[in-house]
């Protein structure tokens, strides 16, 4: 894939360039201080090298200023770096408004892809170039991480909540996808590749589908799951009404404020009665164990999708919406 | 002059029932019964590395199946990190010098210190044990839920082995403080102790402090994996971050007890073979204080990518850079301590000198893994495999040998082949080097660790570092071929055969039984080398 006598994997994302360009500054103010000391220490050693054992060095014990230069000239320069790397950190961190959002789960030992128009992939990824994607995941059973190496990017995939990463593909072809947190025997064989694709090719690739979308197969689980028989849409269920609630803000029965995102949701379906929403009885069964993780996603992605019939659309409009009835406070 | 002596009496030679050495309360038995644990578990450890190296010079898995693989490194890092490098320096050298350099006839408690090394054997043997019938595969770092759900090795056996030993530990840590602060000869005031003191002294603060956290750690996964309980295990109610998070709250802080006795041994290498007072004494002797304490801020660096908030990993990583610079003044101090020096280029001197280089790669790439926006990319790489075993190994390894060699002709009476250990010094140097080395450059290219397998580009480089290993291999073996050649053959060493200052070395090589037949008085700075003549033996 690339001559092993390069020093740094292919750069195929927009972080790529960025990360490199932290890591050779870091490296050139490191490896000036290295070998700095170690040519002090191999000339000291030569020059005041003695054969005589009897003899004795310099009475010298110390001097202030040279402490104080030793410790704040480094001092000062760690917080150059500390400051530079956050600010790296922060974009990594923080994906563009607009992303192509793809679901995965890690198992021992692969990871599942799920694309929004519901085709699926094993340890197999396909993106398409310059358009930010973002990957939202979780594990089935232990820790992984989903790590690519070519975008610079790597998160842990928890057991019990969501991850993500983003990226913009910068560069077509196949690039290394690694599990980076050991979880047993073959975790070495959790590896794939991401095939980035032009936009085109990427659209004919996915209308190749035959499942219907994600948010189709949530929409049919929130049906055969009976959840719609309290989660009416008018609010006169027995729970609150899902309209346009994610990105959101809701109050729960204690007081406190959540905002309404994948993992809350995600919560909210394995674990109902951990934060209930204010003016509603415990009534709710847990589905954990009854509905997979990939279940799970296409509920969350079925939930994510109710964002029109109010005729908003976006999240920060459906902010503002009523909140629903609330009995008693 | 005498023509006829009556042989001496040493520790050594009191007594040679194997009662008389199982029984002991002299920390210099003690200290050498130590020795002969950590050699053992240093060779298994280095056995297992040895097989993990093989095993990575071609990208299949064909030397061993992925599930011996897993339990290779796991088994390699508990013995490495448990019985190797947290006793090696303070429990085999601090325990044989302490009392001497303090001017004591032994440490505070010489019953609880032999209790220690009944500990330390006992956890030592539960976990040989779990590595006999049938290893553990969780990785050192027995990361849940992997370790107390999915894995079906002998994880307990081993949580068991290493939640013993903390407490040997921890008593150690104990008996160490008491010692320092109730038994300094007559003027041996705080700033006239040797900085190998004030390392130990800083290292038993985070023994003591530190590891009851590890302990609860285990028994809280024994609890979980055991019993059910759902304390980790995101299907019983736990949360699998918040173990990682009192792993690392010992685990980080442990990285100082490796590493800071062997500082202290440097220094006294250092001043010794450059005749001269350690450059700054007070900085030096601080900065093992300040890394003891900053050393609890910082666990959370091993979690950026483990689900912590942006924030919190600010934090860190700010805390993890101020680590660094007493790190960075105490080399910048001895780095000046070899200025206008007479310096003596013995066996020691050339392995603390090796120590500086290596320990000085270890620390500026670790400015490199705190760096937030890099460390998304080379965390769980072989970067940081290289970056660790660049302090561990290259710090911690070579800082211990550096002391073996400096206080060997104490301990045994003995002189080794200065040649050969300079020779095995200059081996291990480049064959660590050659070792991981390569494995910077891998890590950056996207190697994770832990991998059995690894895809067909990262060869090179890994061959590299397998010839490196075997390298490191021979040097580390001609050390104990000469080390024990000289218990047989060596030349006697005299009572002071590096013109030291120093109390250990007023005293006869091998000691006699109580150190000192005169009470000691100490009249000035541990390391008066340009005042004084040097008395020759």
């Amino acid at each position: 894939m690339w001559p092993v006598t390069s020093l740094i994997p292919e750069q195929a994302s927009t972080l790529a360039p960025r990360v490199d360009q932290l890591y050779w500054f870091i490296i050139a103010i490191t490896a000036f201080f290295g070998i700095l000391v170690t040519v002090l220490v191999i000339a000291f050693a030569f020059k005041y090298h003695t054969h005589d054992p009897l003899k004795v060095g310099a009475p010298i014990t110390g001097s202030i200023p040279l402490e104080l230069g030793w410790s704040i000239i480094p001092f000062l320069i760690s917080i150059v770096i500390f400051a530079y790397a956050a600010d790296v950190f922060f974009d990594i961190h923080r994906p563009p408004d607009q992303t192509l959002e793809i679901y995965a789960t890690g198992k021992r030992w692969m990871w599942k892809f799920q694309h929004l128009d519901g085709k699926s992939e094993i340890n197999e990824l396909h993106v398409p170039i310059g358009r930010a994607v973002k990957v939202t995941f979780t594990s089935e059973d232990v820790l992984h991480s989903l790590y690519f190496p070519a975008f610079r990017v790597k998160a842990d995939a928890i057991p019990g909540r969501y991850s993500s990463v983003w990226f913009t593909a910068t560069k077509q072809g196949g690039f290394h996808i690694f599990c980076a947190e050991y979880c047993g025997t073959r975790h070495s064989g959790m590896i794939g590749t991401v095939h980035v694709m032009e936009p085109t090719e990427y659209q004919a690739w996915l209308s190749g589908s035959t499942e219907g979308t994600l948010s189709a197969r949530g929409a049919r689980l929130f049906a055969d799951l009976a959840c719609n028989t309290c989660h009416r849409s008018d609010g006169t269920g027995r729970g609150p009404s899902l309209e346009a609630k994610f990105g959101t803000e809701e109050r729960l029965s204690t007081g406190a404020v959540v905002r309404v995102d994948e993992g809350y949701l995600r919560e909210s379906i394995l674990n109902p009665q951990l934060k209930l929403v204010a003016g509603y009885q415990p009534l709710m069964p847990t589905f954990q164990g009854l509905v997979s993780e990939e279940s799970v996603m296409a509920l969350v992605e079925y939930l994510k999708s109710l964002q029109g019939s109010r005729g908003a659309g976006t999240a920060d409009d459906a902010a503002v919406a009523d909140p629903p009835a609330q009995e008693n406070k | 002059m005498q023509t006829i002596t009556a042989p001496r009496v040493t520790y050594l030679n009191l007594e040679h029932s194997v009662a008389s050495w199982l029984l002991t309360k002299d920390h210099k038995r003690i200290g050498l019964m130590y020795l002969v644990v950590v050699a053992f578990a240093f060779f298994l450890g280095g056995l297992f590395a040895t097989l993990i190296r093989f095993e990575l010079v071609t990208p299949a898995g064909d030397l061993v199946t992925s599930d011996t693989y897993n339990k290779l490194f796991t088994m390699h890092g508990v013995a490495m990190v448990f019985f190797v490098l947290i006793p090696a320096v303070p429990a085999v050298l601090g325990n044989f010098v302490l009392p001497l350099m303090l001017g004591a006839k032994d440490v505070a408690f010489p019953k609880i210190n032999l209790l220690s090394w009944y500990v330390f054997v006992c956890g030592f043997l539960f976990t040989l044990w779990a590595m006999v019938t049938g290893g553990v595969d969780t990785g050192w770092t027995f990361y849940t839920p992997y370790s107390s759900r999915a894995s079906s090795t002998n994880v307990m056996m081993t949580g068991i082995g290493v939640f013993i030993t903390g407490f040997s530990s921890i008593l150690t840590g104990l008996n160490f403080m008491v010692t320092i602060h109730r038994m300094r000869a007559p003027g041996l005031t705080w700033f006239r102790l040797p900085l190998f003191v004030w390392s130990l002294y800083a290292t038993s603060l985070v023994q003591v402090l530190a590891t009851p956290v590890i302990a609860i750690t285990v028994l809280a996964l024994a609890i979980e994996r055991g019993l059910g309980f759902g304390i980790f295990d995101p299907t019983l109610g736990g949360d699998p971050v918040l173990f990682q998070h009192l792993f690392w709250f010992y685990s980080h802080p442990a990285v100082y007890i490796m590493i800071l006795p062997p500082m202290g041994a440097i220094s006294e290498v250092l001043a010794c073979f450059s005749r001269k007072n350690i450059f700054g004494y007070s900085f030096v002797a601080f900065s093992s204080l300040a890394i003891a304490v900053f050393g609890f801020l910082v666990w959370a660096h091993h979690l950026f990518v483990s689900g912590i908030s942006v924030y919190s990993a600010l934090i860190f990583s700010f805390l993890s850079y101020a680590v660094a610079i007493p790190s960075a003044v105490k080399v910048f101090n001895w780095t000046a301590t070899l200025y206008k020096g007479a310096i003596w280029l013995k066996a020691p001197m050339i392995w603390a000198l090796s120590f500086i280089a290596l320990f000085l790669v270890g620390g500026l790439t670790g400015l490199v893994t705190a760096a937030l926006g890099v460390d998304v990319h080379i965390h769980d790489t072989y970067f940081v495999v290289a970056h660790f075993h660049f302090i561990m190994v290259g710090g911690a390894i070579m800082g211990f040998f550096a002391g073996l060699h400096f206080w060997w002709p104490k301990m045994t009476g003995r002189m080794y082949s200065d040649i050969w250990a300079r020779v095995a010094a200059i081996i291990v140097l480049a064959g660590f080097n050659l070792t991981f080395g390569p494995q910077f450059l891998l890590g950056y290219l996207g190697m994770p660790r832990r991998y059995h397998m690894y895809p067909e580009e990262f060869q090179v480089l890994n061959v590299l570092s397998s010839a490196g290993a075997s390298i490191l291999a021979v040097g580390y073996l001609l050390v104990a071929i000469y080390l024990i050649a000289s218990l047989y053959r060596g030349k006697a060493a005299g009572d002071n055969p590096w013109h030291a200052t120093g109390l250990e070395w007023t005293t006869q090589s091998p000691p006699i039984p109580h150190n000192f037949d005169v009470q000691p008085v100490v009249t000035e700075g541990a390391y008066e080398y340009s005042k004084r003549e040097i008395t020759v033996v």
